[in-house]
């Protein structure tokens, strides 16, 4: 029985699809921030990857400098309203809340930090500017957190920036691959909008870099550029059947469920492949756009499952079930996809072994891999010099983010091979200041 | 069952608990509702010389998310036509013949006292209170509080209306003095029955940051109020204790200040109160409170087996003594109790900058550690601490030495010199200045957005420095 019925509107679908972390209001800002306890040197600090001053945003909301607030966050994380709505705060900043430690509910940062940043969205406080030209130019290719980060610091920095960007609109996952729970379009694009009138960079949308003459344009014109790219599409499984119609990349499905909401088909039997959070995702999502079974299928056990335990349980709060130590062999059907027939596994010492003779198949109509997303090692290969480790990923200096290319610099998921917001905005700043430094010689 | 019910000087009342004279009493409605809800007295809105009030007469002070943890009004005596209120006094008493009415009178001349503690008592009024307290509005007047500062003014009041009182007459005292025990005192030779105390403390609220102008705003401008509330009452308290020893005053007081639940009540009621009065809680939550108040009064007293009020009064009272009678030999040291500590570090903080520097972090934990030769004892860490028992304050000295200070003037071992080798701080370990420079920044300063800052703050600094050449 499904929890929900097909969404077939607009406002249908923004039920469904109600927010994880709705929006405070002031009174709830007010009651939340006093229990703040102002730990000193405190671990929601370090627990936050972009390093935002938590306990000094709490008690500027407490004081009623929301836009104080807004400062502190975006200071540290330009993606700070984002964040706040997206970041896995139960295992960052709200785990080490040490609140829990006493069995209290963690203060909810992140809906503390959407509620200052909204505000100073929605009411254009203008908290920072460009700073004075230094002549310098960056390209930016990827409009992703990573991207827009670097750019706002590099503007920061007075250097001039153009962004390069595939897609038509900016912020990469953020909007394309965050699941519509965690936040809307709009208020993404709303903070991007804010970044942008402030910092003054330039977007170019609809301008994939792909070729080496691209590439030759920028290094002529640049005194850097920056890959923010990102990864590619969904890792093919190589398995019989893959190309039948329904068998689709989690990826691929999860970017038009953003753009189509209501619009978007699902199947009425879903098996999501895969264990990481993106599959929670998937498998969340077609149950909320009112698939009647939702299978999530994975080839270890629960407890091996690489996604999040509040992820797993958001998805089996919304009735999706477990198919727990099999692995897909085929995906069966008579041009469309009509079942998936997988092989029973054990995990001995480590390894994942098939059961000989275990075969089934498990019948649906609509098959989600969510197994990994590809590296874009074609479109790097173009670039002289440019090193990649044995995962696929671009190598850089820790800390200042340039390449084995030192013309090149990058942050986000094509070096850090694939994780949150978060990380990747506060490299893309971290990497911003460290192009700043190797100009500045 | 304990027996809750009082005689305050001959006023007789079921319960401790009286509404103050102020708005919750300002009609015979509030005052039956009271009644009905439980309270065993109320003391009527000051009754009086006409009066106009503002309109905005009360602000208040909030602590984060809690609302009215102060409270202040500019709000003056009864402004309703006398008549209506004697008449209700007399529907209330007949209705509640068993609960106290307490008449609050504020007049000038000595012939309008006596008229109007005629008429008040006629009315059926089982005592009155004299208002030489309100510090606002009627005071400029020459009455209320200007008349509780002169303390000779005051007692000729109180002999005024001791000519013709037949009832218990009760003096309410201002708080806006150096000290409390010299109205007191006056009160006591003008031949008043019982005292109470305090009246409202003149106060400014607040200021409100955009219209420049203090709380309550009139118009664009305010005025000094009268401060009461929850955070009034440890200075409430201090003053109930100071006439409640004085061996001069020896008269039943009626405590008032900040009194919001059975705690409050019975601390007051331990520092010499034998009835108490409560205005700002029944304004903020409704007459509803005074069930908790019962119930809170009837289960400690229950615990503690007191049978009746008079078990307790004043019963802290032999423990409250001058700073110089304390034993200096007591030594406490603090305690972290590692199973319950989560790992704030409030403690190490306030100890670091606010108290003594005794307590140190350790390596692989969030729980600190007490450096027990540099602990004085002085409480701060288990006062910050929000964990209810995890920082625990324990004996240290083995309770067979008692040396006060005066003890030690009088054997002559006190420090004299500015430099005396027995002055306390003397021995104790106090880390060199320099020491504190650049201390744990990184944990004070936190974030990686304010070390960016402090790299482009030192850069701005060199190259201002460098134009400046």
């Amino acid at each position: 029985m499904a929890e929900y019925t097909t969404p077939t509107s607009e406002p249908e679908f923004h039920a469904n699809f109600s927010q994880l972390k709705p929006r405070m209001n002031a009174t709830e800002a007010l009651l939340e921030s006093s229990r703040c306890l102002f730990c000193f040197d405190a671990p929601c600090i370090k627990a936050c990857p972009s390093g935002i001053d938590i306990p000094q945003f709490i008690r500027q909301i407490n004081t009623g400098n929301t836009t104080g607030a807004a400062v502190t966050i975006y200071e540290a994380n330009y993606f700070g309203n984002a964040c706040g709505k997206v970041c896995p705060t139960e295992v960052l900043c709200e785990g080490a809340c040490v609140y829990n430690l006493q069995d209290v509910k963690p203060i909810e940062i992140g809906r503390l930090q959407s509620f200052a940043t909204r505000e100073a969205i929605e009411k254009s406080k203008p908290l920072f500017g460009p700073g004075a030209p230094n002549g310098r130019k960056v390209a930016i290719i990827g409009a992703g957190p990573a991207g827009i980060s670097a750019a706002c610091e590099l503007r920061h920095l007075g250097y001039e920036v153009d962004v390069f960007e595939a897609k038509s609109q900016p912020s990469g996952l953020t909007v394309y691959g965050v699941a519509p729970y965690k936040i809307t379009n709009e208020e993404v694009l709303a903070e991007m909008a804010y970044l942008e009138a402030q910092f003054g960079f330039k977007v170019q949308y609809n301008q994939p870099i792909t070729s080496r003459r691209e590439l030759d344009a920028l290094e002529e014109s640049y005194d850097a550029i920056f890959l923010g790219i990102g990864l590619g599409l969904t890792n093919p499984l190589l398995l019989p059947g893959e190309e039948r119609a329904n068998c689709v990349g989690a990826v691929e499905f999860i970017e038009q469920l953003r753009q189509k909401h209501h619009q978007m088909a699902v199947g009425r039997k879903v098996i999501v492949l895969g264990g990481g959070n993106t599959a929670m995702d998937a498998a969340s999502e077609s149950a909320r756009l009112g698939a009647e079974n939702v299978i999530l299928a994975y080839r270890r056990g629960k407890q091996e499952m690489g996604a999040y335990e509040f992820e797993y349980d958001l998805a089996k709060g919304v009735g999706v079930k477990g198919l727990f130590n099999v692995a897909p062999v085929e995906i069966v059907g008579n041009g469309k996809v009509e079942g998936v027939k997988f092989i029973r596994t054990a995990t001995i010492n480590g390894h994942v072994q098939v059961v000989p003779g275990s075969e089934f198949v498990e019948p649906c109509d609509m098959v989600i891999k969510a197994t990994g997303q590809a590296k874009q090692t074609q479109f790097l290969s173009l670039i002289p010099g440019l090193r990649l480790d044995n995962k696929g990923r671009i190598v850089a200096d820790e800390r200042t983010g340039q390449t084995t290319n030192p013309k090149y610099f990058t942050s986000g998921d094509a070096r850090n091979g694939g994780a949150e917001v978060v990380n990747a905005a506060a490299e893309g700043k971290a990497t911003a200041r460290g192009i700043h430094a190797f100009l500045s010689k | 069952m304990p027996d809750l019910s009082i005689n305050f000087a001959g006023i007789k009342s079921p319960n401790p608990f009286w509404l103050a004279s102020a708005p919750p009493t300002n009609s015979g409605y509030q005052v039956m509702k009271a009644f009905d809800a439980g309270w065993g007295g109320a003391v009527w809105k000051t009754l009086g010389v006409p009066v106009v009030n503002v309109s905005s007469r009360y602000g208040g002070v909030n602590y984060r998310d809690k609302r009215l943890i102060g409270f202040n009004n500019i709000e003056l005596i009864s402004d309703r036509p006398l008549a209506d209120n004697l008449r209700e006094i007399e529907e209330v008493k007949k209705r509640f013949p068993h609960h106290a009415v307490i008449a609050s009178l504020m007049v000038q001349s000595r012939q309008e006292w006596h008229d109007i503690v005629r008429d008040v008592q006629n009315a059926g009024s089982d005592g009155i209170e004299l208002n030489f307290g309100c510090p606002h509005g009627m005071c400029e007047r020459g009455m209320g509080s200007a008349v509780g500062q002169e303390p000779e003014v005051l007692q000729t009041i109180v002999e005024w209306v001791m000519e013709v009182a037949k009832i218990p007459v009760i003096v309410k005292l201002t708080p806006n003095i150096s000290d409390i025990t010299e109205p007191a005192l006056a009160a006591r030779r003008g031949g008043a029955d019982a005292i109470s105390l305090i009246n409202t403390i003149q106060s400014i609220v607040g200021v409100d940051l955009d219209r420049f102008a203090p709380y309550p705003i009139v118009d664009g401008q305010g005025s000094n109020g009268g401060y009461c509330g929850p955070a009034v009452k440890p200075i409430a308290l201090n003053m109930v204790k100071n006439c409640a020893q004085h061996p001069g005053v020896q008269l039943p007081i009626s405590g008032i200040g900040g009194i919001e639940n059975w705690r409050d009540a019975v601390e007051h009621i331990l520092l010499g109160a034998s009835s108490v009065q409560v205005c700002t809680a029944a304004m903020h939550f409704g007459f509803g409170i005074i069930r908790e108040m019962t119930s809170g009064l009837d289960q400690y007293m229950t615990e503690k087996g007191f049978h009746t009020i008079y078990d307790m009064v004043g019963k802290a009272l032999p423990n409250v003594r001058h700073w110089e009678d304390l034993n200096l030999k007591y030594k406490v040291t603090a305690t972290i109790n590692e199973d319950k500590c989560i790992g704030c570090q409030l403690c190490y903080t306030a100890c670091e900058d606010g108290a003594h520097q005794a307590i140190r972090l350790q390596e692989g934990t969030r729980v600190p550690a007490i450096i027990d030769e540099n602990c004085v004892g002085c409480n701060l860490c288990s006062l910050v601490c929000p964990v209810e028992q995890c920082i625990t304050m324990e004996r240290r000295d083995d309770g067979t030495e008692h040396l006060t200070w005066k003890e030690r003037t009088q054997a002559g071992t006190i420090p004299t010199e500015f430099n005396d080798e027995r002055a306390g701080g003397r021995h104790h370990w106090v880390p060199e200045p320099a020491a504190a420079l650049g201390k744990e920044k990184h944990k004070t300063l936190p974030g990686t957005a304010r070390q960016y800052a402090a790299q482009d703050a030192a850069k701005r600094l060199a190259a201002s420095a460098t134009s400046a050449e």
